[in-house]
């Protein structure tokens, strides 16, 4: 009598859930069903960077849906900095610990990724099997299948989509520099507006790569690993920038900020003119909130911005695969992407496919795209670069350390 | 006489689990970088012992600089906080005052390092507070001026910083020593002499309790070369101190670079050592120096000089905590607060209101680990000292309190960073997974050390004759401690209590590492939203990291007075 009931249940949570996922049902195979069994009660530790209000509010949601739809207990855990989860897999590893890893899924950056994936540290792969995978329809849309160029072969899953940002404020500045040769130009005559993170943080050194794509004559080379022999060569015309750009910066280059937030704070003090993010809405958000001035505007370079996509992973030795698996499915449902896309929750950009999605889905999402004048314009958000090769970054980061690490 | 024979044997398995909890780690995470700083670790495929992280650390760009970052900030910092401790105690003992003075120590050490940098860096920056003042008026500033002040290249702003929070540290070790020692007494039969009172104080008091402040102020240096937090926020980055490329190198993605974070991290032991032994160093001349005036028979011996240096000192660094504290209330309020609006546009409750519903899980963790692990380490403690004082011979009792003394730092000397990579390693080869317990037993050995520390000299003063007595009238041990000495030493036992609450709220690394992520306290919240969150959620969230270890020494404080409200000579010496 009781199994029947469980049975019953569950069969009507597997209809609801049918219904949340809004998947064509025949892609529901019997394997995905063994997941869902597995998954139902299971606690799910996941590691996302948490220094976004917006962030941990979406993730509460997530995990209060999760928690209705398939009985499983999602915990975000608020870190700081990616590297030290990595670190967290590492120290298990080297002490044998094989099936019972503290971290069930990690959001993850493609530098992260690489360094992981060729030290054997992740699952996978697992997420080409996710039913709502196919809504990001990775065919057509490339960025799904590289990572930082590192083929991801189904041993992540896409969640946010990102891409650089620049943004100015228009009371001091009526027309922002479009190109790294007009950036040093305005620097030139406007000392002390502008100054970036200091890598190897990330938002320092994706401006590392935006200019060195933007600056260098062998746009090949960067999405190959670093060749020694011709590294001097292909980056040169960065360093030549950046020798002339530094002077003019912020504390003449003496002292950078030590991170992208850091960076937003003194251009929110007014020490600073410009900043740029990797999140295309973040400064719409933040002036809606009073952080930023009400005379924010964001911009891209003409020559294109850095585009890539967030992902999760599964460490190799996580306790509760399966129910990680869902938790990444429910990220990629048209109901928690919505929930991305809306500027009043997450306000970042989806990784779905809108032309996959049924009409009335699609209505929902375009509908939200409403005109902000803080916002980046429509016209300069398709306007994308691949990323390099993530051998690029680290070498780039280490090249800046030689070079300016010591005042 | 049966429950004596088991009170001994209890009292002598706590001690050995004391010393176990103390060492242990240490040495376990101190081999947990060796192995891996010579090249050996399981995950990365070369397995040849080889010498190649040493040599990449010295070639790393900037090491000597950031070297010199990790020994000048200790010294410094400790040097200037003892000088103004010494010349405050100097000039001011037994007066109205120092009653005032004490009252503020704790509540002022309770205030975490990292809300307290927090706090100095809005006040310092280019567009902070104290430039706001002039600008546009005089200044005629009317965006931030490009100033570099906070992370100077030379870590001044950051010493600063460490000075002002060392300062209620070591005032409140030397009010803890000061009893034992008899300063009036002393004091008396200097100035009998005709010596002027701080002079007095300098010839008599002062030697007879340094002894008792040197491991505190190797404490201060060790923490000042080794912090990462403060030296996040203020410190130089161009290059960093050692500390923070070490953490640096071992968060790396470039899995690596953990041998050489792992070489960083065993020479930051060396150079801790390095630099309190430049400490003792100076102490053997400033010794020679001072026995040279202390027998000229000089009665005003730069009386003035330490007059001046003790009140600015102390009235400068506690006027700053008590700014840096209203800053941060205001700016949990404020809504638009521009350069050189002195004060917000706006107030608003919206701070609060978004992160008062986040708080509420980890204040709950917080407290429950707080209160397991000043509970474990407060039997531990007693039971030990309650095993010295029984101790046969006063001798084997004092050599006893001096070894625990001594293994007490060596979680304090170590680095975070080195000891508790390997620490997690060890865990995690003896299949314990993180969580709650693995967390309290990280925290035991950051927070035994310090409620030894404020505990023991009080705790060990206490006339003997009192226990003679109890004995007498056939008292039993146990008995005497629940009636006579638990009352007896009330304020003592909470207030190192309190200290104890600080300790195991503040812990940052310790907890986060330990605990796998899965457990988040105040402090870990707090630094995972302070990464990316505006300056007026960093307040909001500094201020409720400083509640917990405040409302600590509040009822410390508080709870005695009520208890003893007839009794006045009960209340404890921080009353």
């Amino acid at each position: 009598m009781k199994s029947l009931l469980t049975n019953a249940l569950k069969g009507m949570v597997c209809l609801t859930s049918f219904a949340a996922l809004f998947a064509p049902v025949h892609a529901q195979t019997e394997a995905w069903q063994d997941i869902l069994n597995a998954a139902q009660g299971k606690t799910v530790y996941f590691h996302a960077w948490g220094g976004e209000q917006r962030n941990n509010d979406y993730l509460k949601w997530v995990a209060k849906r999760v928690d209705t739809e398939f009985g499983i207990e999602l915990n975000h855990v608020k870190i700081r900095d990616t590297a030290t989860s990595v670190s967290r897999v590492l120290a298990e590893m080297q002490a044998g610990n094989r099936e019972n890893g503290a971290i069930d899924l990690l959001w993850i950056n493609g530098e992260n990724f690489a360094s992981m994936k060729t030290n054997n540290l992740l699952h996978g792969p697992w997420a080409e099997q996710l039913p709502n995978f196919q809504l990001v329809n990775a065919v057509d849309n490339p960025e799904m299948q590289r990572d930082f160029s590192v083929p991801v072969e189904g041993y992540e899953a896409p969640w946010l989509r990102a891409h650089l940002v620049f943004y100015f404020d228009s009371d001091y500045l009526t027309e922002p520099p479009r190109s790294m040769a007009a950036l040093l130009q305005w620097a030139r005559t406007n000392p002390s507006e502008f100054t970036y993170p200091r890598p190897p943080d990330f938002l320092g050194s994706t401006f590392l790569k935006q200019a060195l794509i933007e600056l260098t004559d062998n746009l090949e080379a960067l999405q190959q690993p670093v060749d020694p022999a011709i590294f001097d060569q292909v980056t040169r015309p960065l360093w030549e920038f950046l020798d002339q750009l530094h002077p003019h910066l912020l504390r003449a280059g003496r002292a950078f900020p030590a991170n992208g937030p850091e960076m937003r704070r003194l251009f929110a003090d007014g020490e600073t003119l410009l900043a740029f993010t990797f999140n295309p809405n973040d400064p719409v958000n933040r002036v809606r909130r009073g952080e930023l001035p009400d005379s924010t505007r964001s911009f891209t370079m003409t020559a294109g911005t850095l585009a890539n996509v967030s992902y999760v992973a599964i460490p190799f030795n996580a306790t509760n695969k399966s129910a990680a698996k869902v938790v990444a499915n429910f990220l990629l449902s048209p109901e928690a992407q919505l929930r991305v896309q809306d500027p009043d929750h997450l306000g970042g950009n989806s990784v779905l496919d809108f032309s996959l999605l049924p009409t009335d889905q699609r209505e929902r999402f375009t509908a939200l795209g409403e005109a902000h004048p803080s916002a980046l314009p429509e016209s300069e958000r398709n306007n994308t670069l691949p990323e390099p090769h993530p051998d690029w970054m680290p070498a780039l980061e280490s090249a800046w350390m030689q070079r300016y690490g010591v005042n | 006489m049966v429950s004596t024979s088991y009170l001994k044997g209890t009292q002598s398995f706590a001690a050995g689990v004391l010393l176990l909890l103390l060492a242990t780690p240490a040495f376990l995470g101190v081999f947990g970088v060796i192995l891996p700083s010579l090249g050996y670790s399981p995950t990365i495929s070369e397995q040849t012992l080889s010498t190649n992280a040493w040599q990449s650390l010295f070639q790393s760009p900037g090491i000597y600089h950031s070297l010199l970052l990790s020994v000048l900030p200790g010294l410094l910092s400790a040097l200037l906080a003892f000088a103004i401790v010494f010349s405050f105690l100097a000039t001011t003992t037994g007066g109205r005052t120092l009653r005032w003075v004490r009252r503020l120590t704790a509540p002022l050490l309770a205030f975490p390092h990292v809300a307290t940098a927090f706090g100095i860096a809005f006040l310092l920056s280019p567009s902070g507070f104290l430039l706001r003042l002039i600008s546009p008026v005089p200044s005629g500033w009317e965006r931030p001026p490009d100033l570099l002040i906070i992370n100077d290249p030379w870590a001044l702003s950051m010493t600063l910083a460490l000075i002002i929070k060392e300062i209620p540290f070591l005032l409140l070790m030397a009010l803890s020593a000061l009893p034992a020692i008899q300063p009036d007494r002393r004091l008396a039969v200097a100035r009998s002499m005709g010596y002027q009172n701080s002079t007095a104080w300098l010839w008599t008091v002062a030697p007879a309790l340094y002894p008792a402040m040197r491991l505190p102020i190797f404490a201060v240096i060790a923490y000042a070369s080794t912090s990462v937090e403060m030296a996040l926020i203020l410190g130089p980055s161009l290059p960093a101190p050692l500390s923070v490329r070490t953490l640096e190198w071992f968060n790396d993605p470039d899995l690596s670079l953990r041998a050489q974070a792992s070489a960083g991290a065993l020479l930051q032991v060396f150079i801790t050592a390095a630099t309190i032994g430049l400490w003792i160093l100076g102490e053997r001349c400033v010794k020679r120096i001072y026995h040279y005036y202390q027998l000229s028979g000089q009665r005003h011996f730069s009386a003035f000089t330490f007059y001046w240096l003790g009140k600015i000192g102390f009235i400068s660094s506690f006027s700053t905590l008590a700014l840096v504290v209203i800053i941060l209330v205001l700016q949990t309020f404020s809504g638009r607060w521009r350069f050189p609006d002195v004060f917000p546009d706006s107030l608003t409750l919206q701070h609060w209101s978004q992160q008062w519903p986040l708080l509420w899980d980890s204040l709950l963790t917080t407290v429950l680990i707080a209160t397991i692990t000043v509970s474990i380490s407060f039997v531990l403690i007693v039971l030990t000292l309650e095993r010295q004082i029984t101790l046969q011979g006063g001798r084997a009792s004092q050599r006893n309190h001096q070894f625990i003394r001594h293994l007490l730092y060596l979680p304090l000397l170590t680095p975070q960073v080195a000891f508790l990579f390997g620490y997690t390693v060890w865990l995690e080869k003896l299949q314990i997974p993180p969580g709650l317990v693995t967390v309290i037993l990280a925290q035991l050995v950051f927070v035994i050390p310090y409620m030894y520390l404020s505990l023991a000299d009080t705790y060990r003063s206490l006339d003997k004759r009192w226990a003679m007595l109890a004995a007498s009238l056939q008292i039993t041990p146990v008995r005497f401690f629940l009636r006579i000495k638990l009352p007896l030493l009330l304020a003592a036992l909470l207030s190192s209590m309190a200290v104890g609450v600080a300790v195991s709220n503040g812990l940052y690394l310790p907890t986060l590492l330990a605990g796998g992520g899965r457990v988040s306290t105040i402090t870990t919240e707090a630094l995972a939203i302070a990464a990316g969150g505006s300056r007026n959620t960093i307040a909001v969230w500094a201020l409720i990291q400083a509640a917990l270890p405040m409302a600590g020494f509040f009822l410390a404080l508080l709870l005695p007075r009520l208890f003893w409200r007839n009794r006045r000579a009960m209340k404890g010496y921080m009353t």
